[in-house]
């Protein structure tokens, strides 16, 4: 097969798609000889058991459809519990964003000193390698109860959960910066404060960044989690409310917008990322 | 000697404390040598007798356990912008352009100056060591000998009283070095930099050093004697090994590092030998054999290695 190998692999990706799509289709069609329902059943169950088929699980085409209806109209507040979900979408990253770069702001600045200071990286690693392992979700009747805000909560939720790999990563990017650096900024007697933004920050920046990078994952995968518990507004509640009115086309949905979210998230990190890296 | 030595070392020591309180290794040990003004000096000795740390107690970058460092009459207790380092690796920061690692340089020594000369005063540096069109390049886009060439673009461009370099050749390739070398050479002459360089390389001390500092090999390492060149100080990489003197000294070279380095320790004991006034011997001049007063009647003479402006 001709052509460059980016356009192949872009062709077997589509290929698998289209598999991916097609295996889905089959396994959903309905069940060849319906047998009848009582009606009375039929109504109880919905409509799709009332048709006679193997399962409640949408086929690719009735998901296709509900995707289209989300996204021809995604923002919509028509009540509390009838949001398009562009709302929900952008309540969910306005949490993380927050969330987040509360973090950065405390992390990155934290991590420096520790990463400077050796007495303060061992005094306080007993503390982060205790509370980082903890599920950030564990957290949340603990601010519920303190904070007696359930946004905030959430937000609070995502800053504790963000803010462990900027920590170490900054505390260890800054803490190896390559001696001879420093050294030269010492025969050139540069003050600290523009060693630390003139040398370290920018020789710890790859490292900061990768840190960055990890926490956006993990605060993307957690918001959903915690919005479920929060309820309200958000992409996280919007799949629990779907799945409280049953509605499996609108999980699906939900779920691969979650995934596009997340991965734009992640390749705005990985631009950002290229931009401090630099080749030795 | 008339003039003023610009660096001073005296009784210089380092000691590793060993654990459970028992006598360390000692490194080096009273260790007493000068610098002059305008003078090159190389210190010669194998790996492990604490070449490097003689070079950072000299720059202020680290503290001996014993003796004083003193420049320009006054004690070293840090570094300074009076003396430049000039490292083995490089040590050129990569997220910089060339222009922009010596600019750095020049903005922590004229902190006042606008940003437009700053940039003139770089330029006209990285010019200097030829690198004239690759101002905007990153390190990682240059080779080795043009990296080093920046590193020493950024030591001189703070104009420095004192030049320190830590065998700033060894990482190169033969061909690089030897054109590098030249270049030292000419950067010195032209500008009268005093210049303290550390090495391994014989032929490199030769070329480019007034007197030659001999170490011992550690530990415990002493200075055995100092070699002046007697060389002319116009002397070249292609026609120095003409001159009668060449073989002499570097003979008188290899003979301390294979041998004498390291038994020194019994020739001290067998007298004569002062730590604090190392001999200084010339053997180049030694007994000059009637064959080669003959064959070369015309060699310019050797010129003391004191008579810079």
């Amino acid at each position: 097969m001709a052509g460059s190998p980016r356009l192949r692999s872009a062709v077997l990706s589509a290929v698998l798609l289209a598999g991916l799509i097609l295996v889905w289709h089959l396994a959903t069609l309905p069940a060849a000889g319906s047998q009848a329902v009582d009606p009375e059943y039929a109504k109880l169950l919905g409509a799709a058991a009332a048709q006679g088929q193997k399962s409640a699980f949408p086929t690719p085409a009735e998901v296709g459809a509900v995707l289209w209806r989300h996204l021809s109209n995604p923002f919509y507040v028509r009540g509390t519990n009838d949001m398009g979900i562009g709302v929900q979408m952008l309540h969910s990253i306005g949490r993380v964003m927050s969330g987040y770069l509360l973090a950065a702001l405390v992390a990155i600045p934290l991590g420096f000193l520790i990463g400077m200071s050796p007495l303060l990286y061992r005094a306080l690693d007993p503390f982060i390698q205790v509370l980082k392992p903890i599920s950030p979700l564990a957290w949340m009747p603990l601010a519920l109860y303190t904070i007696k805000d359930s946004a905030v909560s959430a937000i609070f939720v995502i800053f504790i959960c963000s803010i462990w790999p900027m920590l170490l990563n900054t505390a260890f990017g800054v803490a190896s910066v390559r001696r001879e650096w420093l050294n030269v900024a010492r025969t050139l007697e540069v003050g600290p404060l523009r060693t630390a933004y003139a040398v370290i920050l920018p020789a710890a920046a790859p490292t900061i960044m990768t840190g960055m990078r990890i926490s956006i994952g993990i605060a993307w995968l957690v918001i959903v989690a915690a919005e479920m518990l929060v309820g309200g507004t958000g992409i996280g509640y919007f799949v629990w409310n779907e799945w409280n009115n049953l509605s499996i086309p609108s999980i699906v949905t939900a779920i691969l917008l979650i995934g596009l979210v997340g991965m734009a998230l992640d390749l705005a990190l990985a631009r950002l990322a290229k931009l401090v890296t630099y080749a030795e | 000697m008339i003039d003023r030595p610009l660096i001073s070392v005296e009784g210089l020591a380092k000691r590793y404390p060993a654990p459970g309180g028992k006598p360390g290794t000692t490194v080096f040990e009273n260790l007493w040598f000068t610098v002059h003004p305008g003078e090159f000096v190389c210190l010669i000795g194998h790996s492990g007798c604490g070449k490097t740390t003689i070079l950072n107690v000299m720059a202020g970058l680290e503290q001996a356990s014993a003796g004083t460092v003193i420049a320009d009459g006054r004690e070293v207790s840090g570094p300074s912008l009076d003396r430049a380092m000039i490292f083995q690796g490089h040590a050129l920061m990569p997220w910089m352009t060339v222009l922009g690692n010596v600019a750095f340089a020049v903005r922590s020594r004229q902190p006042k100056w606008p940003k437009a000369r700053v940039l003139e005063h770089a330029r006209r540096y990285v010019e200097l060591v030829g690198l004239a069109g690759a101002e905007a390049k990153h390190p990682a886009q240059l080779s080795g000998g043009m990296k080093q060439r920046v590193g020493i673009a950024r030591a001189l461009a703070i104009q420095p009283r004192m030049l320190l370099m830590d065998e700033p050749f060894s990482a190169l390739d033969a061909l690089t070095r030897g054109m590098l070398q030249d270049e030292v050479l000419r950067l010195c002459r032209e500008t009268h930099q005093t210049t303290f360089m550390i090495t391994h390389d014989i032929d490199e001390a030769i070329l480019l050093a007034d007197r030659i500092v001999l170490m011992t090999n550690g530990p415990g390492a002493r200075i055995a004697e100092i070699v002046v060149n007697t060389l002319p100080r116009d002397r070249t990489r292609h026609e120095m090994h003409r001159h009668p003197h060449y073989y002499r000294i570097r003979n008188h070279l290899l003979d301390f590092l294979v041998d004498r380095a390291r038994d020194f320790a019994r020739e001290a004991e067998a007298g004569g030998w002062d730590a604090r006034n190392p001999p200084e011997v010339r053997p180049g001049e030694a007994e000059p054999s009637l064959a080669v007063r003959n064959a070369a009647p015309s060699m310019a003479r050797p010129t003391p290695h004191t008579d810079v402006a």
